[in-house]
């Protein structure tokens, strides 16, 4: 994966939901940096996500730019904003193998397809999974191949969503610690909503409360 | 953003408009065609000046009133006893391992086309039927069957019978998909903790909640119920007959001037269906007062054992039926002799089935094509219109109820007034049109049954497909459809049962020349041997089953190395 540094803006974004600004934000995320967003349920954090990822519901209204390395994407369509999403479960397409997992990411143009599915799982320490039924993964397994389903689609930037608030305290710290350190050196600006104060330690980044 | 999205959209932003201007059309039009022609316009045949004369001799027809009484009977009994069958039975066995078992029977007994379910419930319960077979002669001393009008009973008893054992479980499939919005479980704990009997918790907690979310379904019910034909030919009372089947006489009598009068008595049916729904409704309003007094009492365990009696009897015993019903059909298509009072066959023969089979494939044919045809074109409008919804982020449109309207009419009036358009036209009955007519009542449960399942789809799903660089399209066809196929398959064949049981779009958009499995099977009602109307009303009940066997079972063997879609 060749590394190239993104950069992210939010410009004077303003999320307002009946005529009530809930998120008011104005930060530059650059390669590799971590934001991570606190605030109590409710407030706005998730829709942040949602209008940057360009699934905002048509209940909210927001305005203001999104740049993405230099580029306003604002008015693109979701799919081509290249913005990697991890949620609370790993989401694995409970339908697809876990090798189909890896690929359904994996830009068109790519002719190695195979062989960077089979490099990403020995990667995650999976070797041999490729025909697996994700069903039969452990959690922190399951987390791994979220991880790097994100990373082959190649995003520009990450946005995760409480990413470590269902794995148990052990495998919380490892896994988040492996996110963190492979988003860093993939040079991917992040933003992270969380609840946990241990998240924003690890994040190491700057902060923002809503 | 929104223009350049919604241009791509543009085809399937057409796809719930176009459902419903296909569903409202029709019926608008088929009302109105009536309206003319029951005042003495046709020009087709003769008529050119209004008047009242035909609606005279309407009401000079011996024993109109009673036609009259009988179909408004049926429309407001029927679905009094379906919905209180349905609603004991979920009092009583809410989440209890009895109610699960009965879930899985659901969709299965739903596909027993009604004709089938009639044909059955008379060799159940026909004085040479099943049951007297089976009590005969030990508890009765019969030893020739008795001579009594048990079917096509004076009072339509039989007929509501028969229209009754059909409906449970279409409202309690109806009920089961609409409950989980109100947590049942939750709400039965709360008042248990007060001291509740679990039934009373139930009836006193969830009913009043969940009565509202069915009036429509129950609506859809009377209306069928006070103008229904197929099971009024087989079941029902006979001199005189109900007033459809009365005003189906009239329409298909080789004396075309009939039709005037046909036409006043179809725009008389839609009265008696309105005043059907119009007196259900005004009940509705009694029983509601008399219900609130009685969840207020406070009474806690009063009729809670007699409630837990009734529910786990009373629905069991309705599906008992309507198995016992299929068995006996069973039975006669392969017996050979019979006598009474012995509860099986003397002796076997597969000849019945043989005999069918020459006169089989025009019939099996029409109905395996204008099934697959009008599922097909249902469920690319349903999940076209479904999933413009999801991408434009949308909520369903409040025009949506006009979805229905086909099932909350009375068929047999708009569909004559369709017959009357095609021929004021010159239009030859043909299989166009008889798919036509069928898409009418497949798109509406082909729609009710994917449409919670394409809306509860959790958004996450598309969003992450999107976000990992998938096309909308993309997205729809790897990870929505997969997904989705149950549901998908679960419609489909819900599709498919319903073109393949109705009865009156076929026999009077084809002009009874398009024979389907169900039209031969009806027209063996009035003469065919016992064992013919067995085989043919067999043969009607399988071809839906078939879709409903591939429905559960393909996703089964397609996702068998998939835990994760496997469903609870």
């Amino acid at each position: 994966m060749g590394v190239r540094e993104h950069i992210l803006e939010l410009q004077d974004v303003c999320i307002t939901l009946n005529r009530q600004a809930i998120v008011e934000i104005n930060r530059t995320i650059k390669a590799g940096e971590v934001l991570t967003v606190m605030g109590p349920s409710g407030s706005g954090k998730t829709s942040l996500l949602a209008y940057i990822a360009g699934f905002l519901g048509s209940a909210f209204q927001a305005s203001g730019r999104i740049v993405i390395d230099g580029k306003d994407v604002s008015e693109l369509p979701a799919e081509q904003r290249k913005a990697g999403l991890l949620f609370q479960d790993p989401m694995l397409f409970p339908h697809l193998s876990v090798g189909e997992n890896l690929r359904f990411g994996i830009p068109q143009g790519d002719t190695n397809k195979q062989e960077l599915v089979m490099c990403s799982l020995q990667e995650i320490g999976l070797a041999g999974y490729a025909d697996r039924d994700p069903g039969t993964l452990s959690g922190g397994q399951a987390a791994r191949v979220a991880l790097m389903r994100l990373l082959l689609s190649r995003p520009r930037v990450v946005l995760l969503d409480e990413p470590f608030s269902k794995l148990d305290a052990t495998l919380r710290s490892e896994i988040r610690l492996q996110v963190f350190e492979r988003l860093r050196k993939a040079g991917l600006p992040t933003i992270l909503v969380t609840h946990d104060a241990a998240d924003a330690v690890a994040a190491n980044g700057q902060v923002f409360q809503i | 953003m929104a223009a350049e999205v919604y241009n791509k959209l543009t085809m399937l932003r057409w796809a719930s408009p176009v459902m419903l201007l296909l569903l409202a059309i029709p019926v608008g039009i088929g009302l109105l065609m009536v309206l003319l022609p029951a005042f003495g316009f046709m020009p087709a045949i003769g008529g050119y000046e209004f008047t009242l004369a035909h609606w005279r001799d309407l009401f000079g027809v011996p024993g109109i009133v009673r036609s009259i009484l009988l179909s408004l009977l049926a429309g407001i009994v029927t679905p009094a006893i379906a919905l209180a069958v349905v609603f004991l039975f979920m009092a009583s066995a809410s989440a209890t391992g009895l109610d699960r078992w009965v879930r899985r029977f659901v969709s299965p007994l739903l596909a027993i086309p009604h004709a089938a379910a009639a044909f059955g419930l008379v060799f159940m319960i026909a004085p040479a039927g099943l049951l007297a077979r089976l009590i005969s002669p030990d508890l009765t001393g019969w030893d020739r069957p008795a001579d009594l009008l048990i079917v096509n009973d004076s009072y339509g008893l039989a007929m509501i019978a028969g229209l009754v054992i059909k409906e449970i479980p279409f409202l309690l499939l109806v009920a089961i998909t609409v409950l989980p919005q109100l947590n049942p479980a939750q709400r039965v704990s709360m008042a248990r903790s007060l001291g509740y009997g679990p039934s009373v918790a139930w009836l006193k907690m969830v009913a009043p909640g969940l009565y509202p979310l069915m009036r429509l379904p129950l609506v859809a019910v009377i209306a069928f119920a006070s103008a229904n034909v197929d099971v009024a030919l087989i079941l029902g009372p006979t001199l005189p007959p109900t007033l459809s089947v009365r005003l189906l006489g009239w329409f298909g009598d080789p004396d075309l001037s009939m039709r005037f009068m046909a036409a006043a008595a179809a725009l008389l049916q839609l009265g008696v269906s309105l005043l059907a729904v119009v007196s259900w409704l005004l009940g509705e309003k009694m029983v509601s007062k008399f219900y609130r007094l009685w969840v207020r009492s406070g009474n806690r365990l009063g009729g809670d054992s007699a409630i837990f009696f009734l529910g786990r009897t009373l629905l069991p015993a309705a599906l008992v039926v309507i198995g016992g019903s299929m068995l006996a059909l069973f039975l006669s298509s392969f017996s050979l002799s019979w006598r009474f009072p012995h509860a099986l066959p003397a002796s076997w023969t597969v000849q019945h089935w043989v005999d069918a089979i020459p006169g089989m494939g025009t019939p099996v044919f029409n109905t395996l094509i204008i099934a697959a045809v009008s599922t097909t074109i249902a469920l690319v409008l349903v999940v076209g219109s479904l999933e413009f919804e999801q991408r434009s982020d949308r909520k369903q449109s409040s025009a949506m109820w006009l979805l229905y309207l086909p099932l909350l009419m009375p068929q047999v009036v708009f569909l004559f007034g369709m017959v009357v358009f095609a021929e004021f036209f010159y239009w030859q009955p043909n299989l166009w049109l008889v798919i036509f007519g069928h898409l009418l009542f497949v798109v509406p449960y082909v729609f009710l049954v994917l449409s919670e399942a394409y809306r509860r789809l959790d958004p996450h799903w598309s969003q992450l497909a999107a976000a990992l660089g998938a096309s909308p399209s993309k997205t729809f066809w790897r990870i929505r459809i997969p997904l989705l196929l149950a549901p998908a398959l679960s419609a489909m064949a819900m599709g498919i049962a319903i073109s393949a049981s109705i009865f009156l779009p076929t026999q009077l958009l084809g002009a009874g020349r398009i024979a389907t499995v169900t039209t031969e099977a009806i027209a063996l009602a009035s003469g065919g041997s016992r064992s013919t109307i067995a085989t043919w009303a067999l043969l009607q009940s399988l071809l839906p089953m078939l879709g409903f066997l591939v429905a559960l079972f393909v996703p089964k063997i397609l996702w068998r190395n998939r835990i994760g879609m496997q469903e609870g």
